[in-house]
């Protein structure tokens, strides 16, 4: 409690309010980005299930056969963004295209604001820059919407696109691999070889030179603290428990026994459902083109 | 022994949170790189534009030297990936990127009163890539002001501030705010309709 009436943390909490005062509201008044379900998302009812099955098929056989993924997105209105930022945030969101190849791209129609948007993953960008992204929407894709014939534009959209992809060499499609950033928990395993290593090698030297209980004490505190400046504190609790108790049980000089402590291959990978279509971990860096009808 | 303290007080101090400082300053610097690349991206673009706009008749000069002035003032600041420690600098280099969106919204706005011009295969291909260079800016910008706010926040929050205290890490230049929305907005380069400015 003490800590709190100290005028540079209530400062500190001051700063950190106010801050978060001012950063919240530009998120709230947004349109949400939909959950990513299928490669075909229509919000306005636009196209017929036949329709948006036979775009759906048409998008998975070429990312079955290329490896590029192609989502499209008909939402009624973006306001109040402008169809630039709000498709970067569902391509942030959605992670169209392979991780590390980039080959995503996304078509986004705002119906009721007649706006449209290719967004370009980074890895298709040589294929279709800026000015070859706007010509299919202007010659391709918006004749057709002034027709009122949406189903018609995005697909055929979606098929000029797929014969310009298909002049890039891209890597071959493979199953896609597992998602999942490391967590907390995956790093503190990372380090568990090297604790033990320590453990094993300077637990032994510490306790001949400190006796048993000092050396084992100074083991958890070194533990402790590596636990604390690679991980976490929570980590460093743990590392200092395990640190001690390893050194201070650990009979003998220093050899270790047939313990069989391995960190195994870790399989803590955050495998999402395969019912549903995902995207590949892919990024854009805001390259493509808008357009109106 | 008093030795061995000491080295575990100053692991203590330097401990929680040095390794996140590396990885945030990592980012802040792979995100201004991206900031700085696609407004060369741009700047790239700005003698193909002058090139074209000259062809067509009698194009108001006035607009033209302002944008060619521009181009010459930001390629004057050098761009490195420093600017970020220096707030100073960033403004200036800010304050010219300003001034270029300006003098190129200006000429695009000019532009729409020659027909013959705007019609032109060229100056369309020019308009598109134009418009993604400003809306890869804009991404970028966007991107960069996160990584900074992260990076920060870690500068000035308990304890972290301490590990930052103990080894100078300073906090990093950022964006101005007070217009970021009209920033973050690509400008209009749409001629499709007539222009509203």
């Amino acid at each position: 409690m003490r800590a709190l009436r100290s005028p540079g943390v209530l400062m500190l909490a001051v700063l950190l309010a106010a801050w978060l005062a001012l950063t919240a509201p530009a998120a709230t008044a947004e349109v949400a980005v939909p959950v990513l379900k299928a490669r075909v998302t229509d919000l306005t009812g636009t196209l017929s299930a036949q329709q948006r099955d036979e775009l759906e098929a048409l998008l998975a056989g070429f990312e079955a056969k290329k490896g590029s993924q192609i989502a499209v997105l008909l939402l009624p209105s973006t306001r109040p963004e402008e169809i630039e930022q709000y498709a970067i945030r569902v391509f942030d969101q959605w992670k169209v295209g392979r991780k590390g190849v980039d080959d995503g791209l996304l078509l986004v129609v705002a119906k009721d604001d007649r706006r449209l948007r290719i967004e370009v993953g980074y890895g298709l960008e040589g294929v279709i820059p800026d000015s070859v992204a706007r010509r299919v929407i202007d010659e391709t894709i918006t004749p057709r919407f002034r027709a009122n014939d949406f189903a018609g534009g995005v697909r055929a959209g979606a098929e000029q696109l797929m014969r310009l992809i298909e002049g890039e060499k891209l890597p071959p499609p493979q199953s896609r691999p597992a998602q999942g950033g490391t967590s907390n928990l995956d790093s503190m395993f990372e380090w568990l070889v090297p604790l033990f290593a320590f453990v094993v090698v300077g637990g032994g030297i510490l306790k001949a030179v400190l006796g048993r209980l000092p050396g084992a004490l100074a083991v958890g505190v070194v533990a402790g603290l590596a636990g604390w400046l690679m991980v976490s504190l929570g980590a460093a609790a743990l590392f200092a428990l395990v640190g001690f108790i390893l050194t201070f049980v650990n009979t003998g000089g220093g050899r270790r026994g047939g313990g069989g402590w391995s960190s195994g291959g870790g399989g803590w990978s955050s495998g999402g459902s395969s019912s549903s279509w995902g995207g590949g971990g892919g990024s854009s860096g805001g390259g493509g083109a808008s357009g109106s009808w | 022994m008093r030795k061995l303290l000491l080295a575990l007080a100053a692991l203590t101090l330097s401990g929680c949170g040095y390794n996140d400082f590396q990885r945030l300053d990592e980012g802040v610097t792979a995100a201004w790189s991206e900031v700085l690349n696609n407004y060369q991206r741009r700047a790239d673009l700005i003698p193909n534009l002058v090139a074209t706009v000259q062809g067509a008749a009698d194009f108001e000069k006035s607009t033209l030297v302002e944008l060619t002035n521009a181009r010459a003032s930001v390629g004057a600041i050098k761009a490195t990936p420093e600017l970020v420690n220096d707030p100073e600098a960033f403004a200036r280099f800010q304050a010219a990127q300003t001034q270029m969106t300006s003098a190129l919204s200006r000429l695009l706005a000019v532009a729409e009163n020659y027909p013959q011009l705007t019609a032109t295969k060229e100056f369309g291909e020019l308009r598109a890539e134009l418009a993604g260079a400003e809306n890869r800016i804009a991404v970028a910008r966007g991107r960069y002001i996160k990584a900074v706010q992260e990076y920060n926040i870690l500068a000035r929050s308990f304890p972290t501030n301490l590990t930052a205290m103990l080894f100078g890490y300073k906090t990093k230049a950022n964006f101005t705010v007070e217009n970021e929305k009209a920033i973050a907005a690509p400008p209009k380069v749409d001629f499709s309709k007539p222009a509203a400015k």
